[in-house]
């Protein structure tokens, strides 16, 4: 099966994109060797700077790189206000459906979401039923996934409302372009997403708990080393300018977390943790976990500390309850969502599950609580045995499953060793809730396939990144075309030179 | 600063002095075992290199005789021995990484390069390539300090790591001191005689100090003499004086970054004006081996002490 996919630079092959006329014109003037040799010294600084992530049962590589791709991805401004306001609307149908499933549950009375599918959800926390949080805010930091299909169409692929990781990438990709094509940069307005951290520090701080003394104290908990984002972890850590902490590294004492400093005990008022609801204290969840911290949750509901995200969150993400977001949107803020779902249908329901088993060589189907591109079948690419297999778990348990079109990701050109390339990619914003509000920085961490024709872009499976421009672009008026001419003598020149 | 951080820091230089000081002990048993048996060479100078790094005890659990071979093995590469060179280097690189961002780059890539570069030395036949090997690892070791010294923040951070390298050098001083009083000479031979020479001579060759000896001393190597620039004399590096004087110094300046005062300061203290205070007389009135036993044991009270008030 072929998928004819819209490319982000040239639609269907024919025009030049807004926002691409200078990389599409810098991509045909630039010879392949020279992008080969910018592929290797980005390579280079990312080996250098030491981004690396760790694959799960891989015995050699502890440390590996994610590819990165030099070509960048764009989207016009008003691409992205349409996005943004999206993204905000979504967030707030997450933190709406979260205070309302552990609070008064209205969305399950009315019926519209059934209440096995939270209940009986894994991620659902009993211990968060009727605790209120301080602003009643449950997914500080979202990571919502986006893929487009034309011009005019995104879809939301999936909500991470848990511990969204990759914010890093988006970081050091923008700071490796800007090392390499400085020039490039500087003709277009690139709205800058180095604001994250501070972004990010300012919204955990405005979720501290009242009984916080003073300026509160953040940390962010990390499993450690041996854990596939560690690099992450320590990045923001230090970007942040907080303690990187580990379970180890607190204790709680009537109630209130410590972290141990060389001098003494030092309340931590807000954790941003990238440890999962089932490692972080062993007294409340896994008792085999070293990873936590003993008596955090009491802490937690006692109120002395706020963890970003909040405990249970997974519940809002899992894909079963996905495919209910446009209802749930509707729900709290009675408007129609600006973000679509991709077109899902629900094995639970009988109808939906024949149409999947009578289509599955054409769809793709998802374990509902699976993640990192395990456990998903692919029908179109997927052999006779795959499919038969992936039948047998649909018809034992077809619960566990949701099942979706495939989809013609939309492809952006990117460098592929003999040249240039359209290769699949999606988009991950992220998306931070405070007391003030929603802010998104203009961007995200675009993922790209990199194998020809794939539509995986998860890097354990292969995929690399790009960076990602949210640029202005000049209506096209008589003067902005002579900015383009002026702009493009500015090339000409620096390729001579 | 988080503790965990802090003994990171601390344990991170203590392990890469650590094989520094193995390194040292290693070239210095190469040397006496390489005297003509016309001067009596003995026969346990591969003993006596492992008495010096305190772990003959380990060795005889997992090799029958102690040569060339198996000691360099042992205390150059064995995952047995938890102090073998490659363990403190491969330890020093897991704490390193563990608080990368409290280290600079310059800090980070020493270590991290060491510890690239260990892969390329044979373990198996360990004599071979073995001084470029002790090169090596005190190169390591000389650009990890370098490299702190050069581009560390004078902060709590730096402390933690000067504070740890001072700790581990005044147990390695007074270590190797002690070994040649006790275990090198073998029965018969003469003290002062020309084996008992070259066995100090080679003592100070091995911590960089022969030349040192002449400036200070002005004659032929004399035990006493060796025994007053390792322990008492200020002006010589490696001199377990001189350490005090920095583990006090570093202890001091975090007690002012901290406002608090606390045992570790005291004990330090008591401990460096105890040596300002001795004469070589004292040390050697009670035996060099039961001075250096009590200087011994007090260092490692004072490393328990460090632990309990800041790395815990």
């Amino acid at each position: 099966m072929t998928v004819t996919a819209f490319d982000e630079m040239t639609a269907l092959g024919q025009e030049c994109r807004s926002g691409y006329e200078i990389v599409q014109s810098w991509l045909g003037a630039t010879p392949t060797e020279l992008l080969r040799l910018r592929q290797q010294e980005a390579e280079l600084l990312f080996r250098r700077i030491g981004i690396t992530f760790a694959v799960y049962g891989d015995a050699e590589g502890e440390e590996r790189l994610i590819p990165f791709d030099i070509v960048p991805r764009i989207l016009t401004r008003p691409e992205w206000d349409r996005l943004s306001k999206g993204l905000e609307q979504r967030v707030n149908a997450l933190n709406s459906f979260l205070k309302d499933v552990y609070g008064k549950g209205e969305i399950l009375r009315a019926g519209v979401v059934p209440e096995d599918l939270v209940y009986r959800n894994p991620y659902y926390r009993p211990e968060m039923q009727g605790l209120r949080l301080p602003h009643d805010i449950y997914v500080s930091i979202a990571g919502i996934d986006i893929v487009r299909v034309d011009a005019e169409t995104f879809y939301v692929l999936e909500d991470n409302a848990r511990t969204p990781s990759g914010v890093s990438y988006m970081l050091e990709n923008r700071e490796v372009m800007m090392r390499l094509f400085p020039e490039l940069c500087a003709r277009h307005r690139i709205a800058p997403v180095e604001n994250y951290a501070d972004e990010l520090l300012a919204t955990l701080k405005t979720i501290a708990p009242r009984s916080a003394p003073g300026e509160p104290t953040v940390a962010l908990l990390t499993p450690g080393p041996f854990n596939s984002a560690y690099y992450e972890h320590s990045f923001l850590a230090d970007k942040l300018g907080v303690e990187l902490v580990e379970g180890r590294d607190l204790f709680v004492r009537e109630s209130i977390l410590y972290m141990r400093t060389t001098e003494g005990p030092k309340r931590v008022d807000v954790v941003y943790r990238r440890v999962d609801d089932d490692f972080i204290d062993p007294l409340a969840f896994r008792p085999d976990s070293v990873l936590g911290v003993p008596g955090l949750l009491s802490a937690y509901r006692a109120g002395n500390v706020t963890l970003a995200n909040a405990v249970g969150t997974g519940v809002s993400d899992d894909k079963a309850v996905y495919s209910y977001m446009p209802e749930i949107i509707r729900f709290y803020s009675g408007a129609e969502p600006i973000l679509n779902n991709v077109p899902t249908w629900r094995c639970r329901e009988p109808e939906s599950l024949r149409y999947v088993l009578d289509n599955l060589g054409d769809l793709v189907v998802k374990e509902v609580d699976g993640s990192g591109g395990y456990g998903m079948l692919v029908g179109p690419k997927a052999d006779k045995a795959t499919i038969e297999s992936f039948r047998d778990k649909l018809v034992r348990d077809p619960s566990k499953f949701i099942a979706q079109p495939t989809l013609a990701l939309s492809t952006v050109p990117t460098f592929v060793g003999e040249g240039v390339a359209p290769r699949h990619v999606d988009l991950r914003p992220y998306v931070l809730t405070g007391a003030d509000g929603v802010k998104t920085v203009p961007g995200g961490l675009t993922r790209v396939a990199l194998k020809e024709g794939s539509l995986v872009v998860n890097s354990s499976q292969g995929g690399g990144t790009k960076d990602t421009w949210v640029v202005d672009v000049p209506v096209l008026d008589g003067t902005s075309q002579a900015q383009l001419q002026s702009q493009s003598q500015m090339q000409s020149q620096t390729g001579k030179a | 600063m988080l503790s965990r951080t802090a003994d990171s820091l601390y344990w991170l230089s203590r392990y890469v002095e650590r094989a520094e000081n193995t390194a040292r002990i290693i070239d210095a048993a190469t040397r006496l075992a390489a005297l003509p048996a016309g001067y009596g060479a003995a026969t346990n100078e591969w003993e006596s290199a492992l008495a010096a790094t305190g772990c003959l005890e380990a060795f005889r659990q997992h090799y029958d005789r102690a040569d060339a071979e198996t000691v360099v093995e042992f205390l150059a590469f064995s995952p047995q021995n938890p102090s073998s060179i490659k363990n403190c280097l491969e330890v020093a690189r897991f704490n390193a990484r563990s608080v990368r961002t409290a280290l600079t780059t310059e800090l980070w890539e020493t270590i991290n390069t060491a510890w690239l570069e260990l892969k390329n030395f044979p373990a198996r036949d360990p004599t071979q390539r073995l001084s470029d090997f002790l090169r090596f690892v005190k190169q390591t070791s000389l650009s990890f300090d370098g490299s702190a010294y050069r581009t560390m923040l004078r902060s709590d951070s730096y402390c933690f790591t000067r504070i740890g390298v001072y700790i581990e050098r005044a147990d390695a001083t007074a270590r190797i001191l002690d070994v040649k009083y006790h275990v090198l000479l073998p029965p018969g031979a003469k003290v002062g005689g020309s084996l008992d020479y070259f066995q100090w001579s080679s003592i100070l060759r091995s911590v960089s100090a022969l030349t040192a000896y002449h400036w200070v001393y002005r004659q032929n190597v004399k035990p006493w003499l060796v025994a007053d620039l390792l322990i008492l004399n200020q002006q010589m590096p490696r001199s377990i004086a001189s350490c005090y004087e920095n583990i006090t110094r570093y202890l001091d300046m975090l007690a002012r970054h901290y406002g608090r005062q606390g045992p570790s300061q005291r004990l330090a203290r008591a401990t460096f004006t105890h040596l300002q205070n001795s004469k070589l007389d004292d040390v050697f009135q009670g035996g060099l081996h039961d001075y250096l036993s009590g200087l011994i044991a007090d260092n490692s009270r004072l490393g328990s002490l460090i632990n309990d008030q800041y790395l815990t």
